[in-house]
């Protein structure tokens, strides 16, 4: 294997600009590629940045343009920063059965933002999602990627307070 | 972390290695695993298509088309190469079953894979999953790569002649994607827009190459069958539908849960047996059968078998396995409002029918359930999605137009009690009336 990467990196770490090179070879064309790294790269960089555009456009060979079009369309793809914990209350019809509106109401509250908003310390944001597959376990919220599940209006604040603590001390 | 609940009556097979540390690719050999695809090679083609069949599979996605068939529809010959694509992209609301095989069992998803690829005899297949299943990707993503590892994938699977490539890939948030065009469009790397049909994914799907896409638990189903055998695996369910099923059991229920049981099982019986019945001695109101988008049936219409056929007769789906449970309490222009607001969110846009049908539904509904309404709009939404039926691109559009119509069709008399300012009875009862001055 050549030590030389297959693109010049200049804006991920070395082992997601690695997992990049190598996904572009997986499938037909390259262009397969680009949902998987805008997400991977917004887990890094935490949104969508210009510079995290151009590079994977220019990963993809691809326009800018062809990246914006897909980026507009799904709904986990974001071109402003969020909260370090970026809280997703579901209100579908089964966390809606099972007081998923009320979860969220008490979220609000909690964090005094509205819903897509981020607390001023930018320890947290909210919003509102549609169904994330947790019908069975309602009602259920993820933060960042973490399922949380079977809630009440406490347990959610214990969860929020392990989040808030894990911030205070400055883990990821 | 999510878990399978289990009942007498439940059935054992698709979660047959559920919690038993399977995600390890030598507790997968040792409980019978690969065994299947195994003898897909000894067998051949037009053999594993024939036993697809004959289980009387069909899709658990939500159309129920029976696999085999599917599988057949594939041409022997073609000039591009062929593809097989799970779609994991469970969005459904109501559904959450695919994400315990993918947690469980994912060797089972990536065997499934080596033998509809034998079928059809494609080089590569696809393992889509919604973006925000992100643990399940990595257990995905370790799954294939130790079958790699151990020579089930890549070239030569097996020690045979066949080559196999198998990419986990992930979403990015989009119901629409789970829709089987739009998701061939996604992995192209574009925007999730369905495809108009014909042709159909079997000739030109994937890089305009022949395609079988299917739901993730369909695909992890196929290993079983070769386990225990199609005629087994038939008899397991009723006529024309064999098997068991992931059913997802929410809402207003003692026990919500997944349960494995056998197609067909009554659907009374899953509520007040299975699911434990209405928590705090209250009455049923309603169940929505098979995910969001399948119509509604009363309390009086659940004494019925859940298999395809026998809710089709009763006017609905079986979809996806979504059983959600409504108890007396519930609004059902609330809950009507609800569902249309999903669609509306999640429509593609793409097509005028349900860009403005589910656009115009969700601000009707929202006007009705505020008590700004008159009986005339009552016939306006029911006349408006009608109309949507079967004139958009894809089924998002009739997704969101079945269930609307149901809603209104059975409980017109709670659509009547919001009229002309009277707004939602449920919230009237729960504010007093003003004072009169």
């Amino acid at each position: 294997m050549s030590t030389q990467p297959a693109f010049p990196n200049t804006i991920f770490s070395p082992a997601l600009a690695a997992r990049f090179d190598r996904l572009v070879t997986l499938y037909p064309v390259k262009r397969s590629a680009m949902v998987p790294m805008l997400l991977y790269a917004q887990d890094e960089v935490g949104y969508l940045s210009e510079a995290v555009i151009g590079e994977v456009a220019a990963r993809l060979g691809v326009s800018e343009l062809d990246v914006r079009n897909v980026i507009s369309y799904y709904s986990l793809l974001r071109t402003k920063p969020v909260g370090k914990y970026h809280v997703q209350v579901c209100t579908n019809i089964s966390c809606m059965l099972r007081g998923g509106n009320e979860l969220l109401e008490h979220c609000r509250r909690k964090l005094n933002v509205e819903n897509k908003g981020v607390t001023p310390d930018g320890v947290f944001s909210l919003e509102e999602v549609e169904c994330i597959g947790a019908c069975s376990w309602a009602p259920a919220v993820q933060v960042n990627y973490d399922f949380h599940e079977n809630l009440t209006p406490s347990s959610m604040d214990k969860v929020l307070a392990e989040y808030r603590a894990k911030a205070q001390n400055g883990a990821k | 972390m999510a878990t399978l609940t289990t009942h007498p009556d439940c059935v054992p097979l698709i979660s047959y290695r559920f919690g038993k540390g399977a995600t390890n690719i030598d507790k997968y050999l040792e409980l019978d695993g690969y065994k299947s695809a195994r003898k897909a090679l000894e067998i051949g083609p037009e053999a594993i298509i024939n036993e697809m069949k004959a289980s009387n599979l069909r899709g658990r996605g939500g159309a129920g088309f029976p696999t085999g068939l599917k599988w057949s529809f594939v041409p022997k010959q073609s000039a591009k190469p062929k593809y097989v694509l799970v779609n994991g992209d469970e969005s459904e609301p109501g559904t959450c079953k695919d994400r315990l095989i993918f947690e469980h069992d994912p060797h089972a998803v990536v065997e499934g894979v080596i033998i509809a690829a034998l079928a059809i005899q494609a080089k590569m297949g696809f393992i889509y999953l919604r973006g925000e299943y992100r643990y399940l990707i990595e257990i995905m993503e370790r799954a294939v790569a130790d079958a790699y590892a151990k020579g089930f994938l890549g070239k030569k699977i097996f020690g045979s002649d066949f080559d196999l490539d198998v990419v986990v890939q992930t979403g990015a948030g989009a119901y629409e994607v789970g829709e089987e065009s739009a998701l061939m469009e996604s992995l192209e790397g574009k925007r999730g827009v369905p495809r108009i049909r014909p042709p159909f994914p079997a000739v030109v799907g994937l890089y305009g190459g022949p395609t079988i896409i299917n739901n993730a638990e369909t695909i992890a189903t196929v290993p079983h069958i070769f386990r225990i055998g199609a005629a087994e695996y038939a008899k397991l369910g009723t006529e024309r539908n064999g098997g068991t099923r992931l059913f997802c059991l929410s809402g207003h229920l003692e026990r919500p849960g997944v349960y494995e049981l056998p197609m067909g099982y009554n659907l009374r019986k899953m509520i007040y047996e299975v699911g434990g019945g209405i928590p705090k001695g209250r009455k049923l109101k309603a169940v929505v059968p098979g995910g969001s988008s399948t119509p509604v049936l009363t309390a009086d219409e659940i004494d019925i078998g859940m298999d395809f056929d026998q809710v089709g007769k009763a006017g609905s789906m079986l979809g996806s396995g979504g059983v959600v449970v409504l108890d007396e309490t519930v609004c059902m222009v609330e809950f009507a409002l609800r569902t249309m607001k999903f669609y509306q969110h999640e429509s593609c846009g793409w097509c005028i029918p349900c860009r403005e049908g589910t656009d115009w539904l969700k601000k009707s509904l929202t006007r009705l359930h505020a008590g700004g309404a008159v009986d005339k709009d009552i016939d306006d939404i029911r006349y408006l999605a009608e109309n949507m039926l079967g004139r958009t691109f894809c089924p998002l559009g009739d997704a969101a137009a079945m269930p609307t119509i149901g809603f209104v069709k059975k409980f017109r008399k709670e659509f009547e009690d919001h009229l002309e300012g009277r707004g939602c009875p449920k919230h009237r009862a729960a504010e007093p009336e003003p004072a009169l001055v």
